[in-house]
């Protein structure tokens, strides 16, 4: 291991058990949403190049990389969010489960592949009605309130909130709000939930609960989170991507990335050289 | 303390009190007519003010009740007309248009709204009085609507544009279509601006007059359903307070007192409206 790696990294990571860590990637079958020659432009602009990736199953998938690499970019195109910005175009495909999203209807997509942003961005409504949103614009006949419990447990806020769902969601903490949100998302239960720099506006506590939450979450759903936080990603990720000026520079499984980089760039990001 | 230093606190204390002063001088006209309504109105109000109907010339005594059951009549018709049309151009142009289309609106929308109403009232009377040949209540009614409509449409849209876009994107990130997002989340974070917009249109045209004399015209007693002319308060101030007798004065007064009493609960309303309640912190 590169010694100076090691000493940037205050990190656990899954340390190499024996000989290096695997840098096998999981087969094409296992893949939930494969991403393949995706080219972005803003207007005139090009900022994502070709970029080739899969997000495997029931894992999580980091995109790491310094501001304006196009990594939140590439994240907002997995769930078609990009086609809320005007004068955008992409190029390539993305498949979910085999299928073309773009041939899907957006807001069933939508409700498939859930969001979580930078800032939390709970509704000016009660707890109950945050987490219950999706449930009632998709028609759900499932027991409202059994399903936003569930949800609120899933995001581990239930026994925080549980006394005072009907309060106002702007009354919690800046963390709780963001637990909020992800209750909010699962609601739907979705097979992909993107996480947008979900800890980005968080103290310390509440993004290590978060990435805490974010580990158990495997088991529900696929996840994949975009991050500035270079041991973020070493903590919570099976796979980690790292974007360099619209470029998909490497991607590997994470314990691979971080300890022996196969580019240059990557190490030199890694060790806090840039970015 | 050297000449260039005291020159400098002379011209500070002269700016000061001169800027102290007009304050002063804004807010005293302010309560000179406050006041003197509050004085003349105050002595001249009494119940039969709003029970009775106005009495015949010559006669002493009356009321106003037609014009005030006419007011109520004349604003209720504007405001289904006109917040409307306001509300839902608001949204188009706040969520689907394009900016073109959007600039060209709103600065037809502050075109109209600095219109001087007596020109609103004069479009009115060709659009609703004259193809009818006669003063109806729905031609007020119109009146006041189409004045309305740009105060509502600006202050709903810039309502609806200050709701964070992260919130719209909360919501179509959950598999919202445009039109739910709009209706569950964009219009119930805004609702309290919009409401408090109407309310501030309301109040706006419930003083006004020119509009009305085309249209809605004036009588002197009850006016029977819509078609008819009918009395308002502003109208009736009007005609009462450029009339030659004392009592009618007095009563032009005790209107005014009243008109300003609505005005003031609406606007106090409106502020009671956007503080309490679950509002989208900046």
């Amino acid at each position: 291991m590169n010694a100076s790696v090691r000493s940037v990294l205050p990190v656990k990571i899954a340390p190499p058990t024996g000989s290096l860590p695997s840098r096998e990637m999981p087969s094409a079958a296992s893949m939930r949403m494969t991403v393949s020659k995706v080219n972005f432009f803003y207007g005139a602009k090009q900022t994502l190049f070709d970029i080739s990736l899969g997000v495997a199953a029931s894992k999580v998938t980091a995109l790491i990389g310094p501001s304006g690499c196009g990594k939140s970019t590439l994240l907002r195109t997995f769930n078609r969010m990009d086609e809320t910005v005007r004068h955008t175009r992409l190029e390539g495909d993305i498949l979910l489960d085999g299928h073309d999203i773009h041939e899907q209807d957006v807001t069933q997509l939508r409700r498939r592949i859930g969001m979580v942003f930078q800032r939390p961005n709970p509704f000016p409504k009660s707890i109950f009605d945050n987490v219950a949103y999706g449930l009632r614009i998709n028609g759900s006949k499932l027991a409202l309130s059994d399903a936003v419990e569930k949800s609120l447990r899933h995001a581990a806020l239930w026994d925080e909130v549980k006394d005072h769902l009907h309060k106002s969601a702007y009354e919690l903490s800046g963390g709780q709000q963001q637990r909020l949100c992800i209750a909010r998302a699962l609601a739907v239960e979705p097979e992909v939930l993107l996480l947008d720099e979900p800890c980005s506006a968080l103290d310390p506590i509440s993004t290590a609960k978060i990435e805490e939450l974010l580990v158990q979450l495997k088991d529900l759903c696929t996840i994949v989170i975009v991050t500035h936080n270079m041991q973020q990603a070493a903590r919570v990720s099976d796979f980690t991507a790292f974007l360099l000026t619209g470029q998909l520079i490497e991607f590997s499984p994470t314990p691979y990335l971080f300890t022996t980089p196969s580019d240059p760039r990557t190490e030199a990001y890694i060790t806090g050289r840039f970015g | 303390m050297n000449r260039r230093l005291r020159w400098r606190k002379f011209v500070s204390n002269f700016m000061l009190s001169m800027t102290g002063v007009c304050a002063f001088v804004a807010v005293s006209v302010l309560f000179f007519i406050l006041g003197s309504l509050v004085y003349h109105g105050g002595t001249s109000i009494n119940w039969n003010f709003f029970t009775k109907l106005p009495s015949p010339v010559g006669e002493t005594g009356g009321g106003m009740a037609n014009a005030i059951v006419g007011s109520a009549k004349l604003l209720l018709l504007a405001t289904l007309f006109g917040v409307p049309i306001g509300f839902l151009g608001a949204v188009y142009l706040a969520e689907f248009s394009g900016s073109k289309v959007a600039f060209v609106v709103r600065y037809a929308a502050d075109l109209l709204n600095g219109a001087p109403s007596i020109v609103i009232g004069i479009f009115a009377f060709s659009i609703a009085v004259h193809p009818f040949k006669h003063f109806s209540t729905l031609a007020g009614g119109f009146a006041l609507g189409v004045m309305m409509v740009p105060i509502t449409l600006r202050s709903t849209e810039q309502f609806l544009l200050d709701v964070p876009r992260t919130l719209r994107e909360g919501a179509m990130a959950l598999g919202a279509s445009k039109w739910k997002t709009i209706a569950t989340v964009i219009v119930p974070a805004a609702y309290r601006g919009i409401l408090t917009a109407i309310l501030l249109a309301f109040a706006r045209v419930a003083g006004e007059t020119a509009p009305l004399i085309f249209t809605a015209l004036g009588n002197s007693y009850w006016s029977h359903g819509w078609n008819e002319p009918t009395a308002s308060l502003p109208v009736m101030i009007w005609n009462y307070s450029i009339s030659a007798y004392e009592d009618w004065h007095r009563q032009a007064w005790a209107a005014g007192l009243v008109l300003l009493i609505l005005i003031l609960v609406i606007n106090i309303m409106a502020r009671a409206i956007l503080s309490r309640g679950i509002s989208v912190p900046r």
